[in-house]
């Protein structure tokens, strides 16, 4: 195999050894009723999840750009790297966005602007060497709650994770203090949620998977 | 370290988070009725027998891959976008990153999606994938398994995983089918052939249901079991 170094899993100290994992004999337990358990997405998602920016020949059916012509409210842009604990930018994410729209709602039928509120992006789309960022066009969304800040629903997974994440993105401008969710985070770790201001409309959010600045993820 | 890292998977190592995820009083805002909208799909695009076609069949065993989706109270979930994506029946990716050194089939993608029915089903129509070596560890090799990712009602309905093939021998030597510690819940990833659901002189069937958490986000038992 010409290059492994790429997916991360080749290990050329360790030479070691195949693990049994037969003390649990796959065979002979049955499966229980109960949820379905989540596994990593793998190396290899791009031809099925985002084809399109990756130039598969599968039509794409997500988007990038979320602020079609008819959508009302202000245009931003978000963009952000994901790093691994060794500040390495990982090239093989996949981050969706779900957003409510500029009045704070969210959708649940189609709509006459073409709203979706959801988003897919794979930091790849530009090969192995390039820059490896999410990005994606939006509106702001507005306060879906008496109270609490505006925000975007991140939702994170690559390989190397055997389930996905889930954060928030919030928005540097806007009151935080009173906000519910930001209240129970630790207050050290609250600034992994607010995006940075990168010029005019243009946010700069940054996913940190370890390290002093781990990203707050959460457990609905 | 929490459950998103298994040791024997190497690359957790850098990449799951270190720290638990912070639990929430009172739910995620309105994620209860957060359910995005799909766009309407072809119905080849649950066919990987055709989609990925240029002159003439893929080359394997052709299957049938269906089954419900259900929520944890056995409610089936509809409209729920399932995508799916497989190596060819030789062990190889369309990826253009993956090295293996197997034959790509022309006339195969291996990538195909649908929305879950009324009642909850779903069929894909495929070729069976073959298993392939990674770089884990020495005789690293994946069971033949189908990536599936689903989005249902809401974001406590957001789920990846892979489903595997019964009798597979290199299930219990695989890092990433056994990262999922409890064998009990493991063995939910493993389909069943139905000779029921057999098509006659056409293809195997195999059934995998799967089993999402509650549509509102509200906490379960087993809710560690996708972490
Ligand atoms: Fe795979």
């Amino acid at each position: 195999m010409a290059d492994m170094r790429d997916f991360g899993e080749m290990d050329a100290d360790d030479k070691g050894g195949v693990h049994d994992y037969s003390y649990e004999d796959t065979g002979a337990v049955d499966a229980s009723p109960g949820l379905t358990p989540s596994q990593t997405v793998g190396p290899f998602f791009a031809y099925g999840l985002t084809p399109g920016p990756y130039g598969y020949a599968f039509p794409e059916i997500h988007k990038t750009d979320l602020a079609g012509a008819d959508v009302a409210g202000e245009r931003i842009e978000i963009i952000g790297h994901v790093f691994d604990r060794d500040g390495v930018r990982v090239h093989d994410a996949v981050i969706e966005i779900v957003q409510a729209d500029a009045s704070g709602t969210y959708v649940h039928a189609p709509r006459n602007d073409g709203f979706t509120g959801f988003g897919r992006c794979g930091t790849g789309a530009q090969g192995k060497d390039a820059d490896t960022h999410f990005k994606f066009r939006t509106v702001k969304p507005g306060a879906s709650q008496r109270g609490a800040a505006p925000f975007v629903t991140l939702i994170v997974t690559m390989r190397g994770l055997l389930n996905h994440m889930i954060t928030r993105m919030y928005f540097p401008e806007d009151d935080l203090a009173r906000d519910p969710v930001i209240a129970q985070v630790p207050e050290t770790r609250r600034g992994t949620l607010v995006a940075k201001n990168a010029g005019p409309g243009r946010y700069r959010f940054d996913i940190r998977m370890q390290g002093p600045e781990e990203t707050v993820f959460f457990d609905l | 370290m929490p459950e998103t890292a298994f040791s024997d998977y190497k690359s957790t190592a850098t990449r799951a988070p270190s720290l638990e995820p912070v639990k929430l009083e009172g739910g995620w805002d309105n994620s209860a009725s957060l359910r995005p909208v799909w766009p309407d799909l072809a119905k080849r695009d649950a066919d990987l027998t055709i989609n990925g076609r240029v002159n003439g069949d893929p080359i394997g065993e052709r299957i049938v891959v269906e089954g419900r989706l259900t929520d944890e109270a056995g409610r089936p979930v509809p409209g729920a976008l399932i995508e799916i994506w497989q190596a060819n029946a030789a062990g190889r990716y369309v990826h253009r990153e993956e090295m293996h050194a197997a034959p790509l089939d022309p006339n195969f993608l291996g990538a195909g999606r649908c929305i879950s029915a009324a009642d909850g089903s779903y069929r894909f129509i495929t070729i069976k994938p073959g298993s392939y070596p990674w770089g884990n560890h020495r005789n690293a090799w994946r069971p033949a398994h189908i990536h599936f990712s689903i989005f249902g009602a809401g974001l406590a309905q957001r789920l990846v995983t892979q489903m595997y093939f019964p009798g597979d021998p290199t299930l219990r030597y695989d890092p990433i089918f056994n990262a999922t510690r409890d064998a009990r819940i493991r063995n939910r990833l493993i389909s069943r052939f139905s000779i029921e659901d057999t098509v006659p002189n056409w293809a195997h069937c195999l059934k995998f249901d799967i089993c999402l958490a509650g549509a509102y986000g509200t906490p379960f038992e087993e809710g560690h079991d996708h972490g």
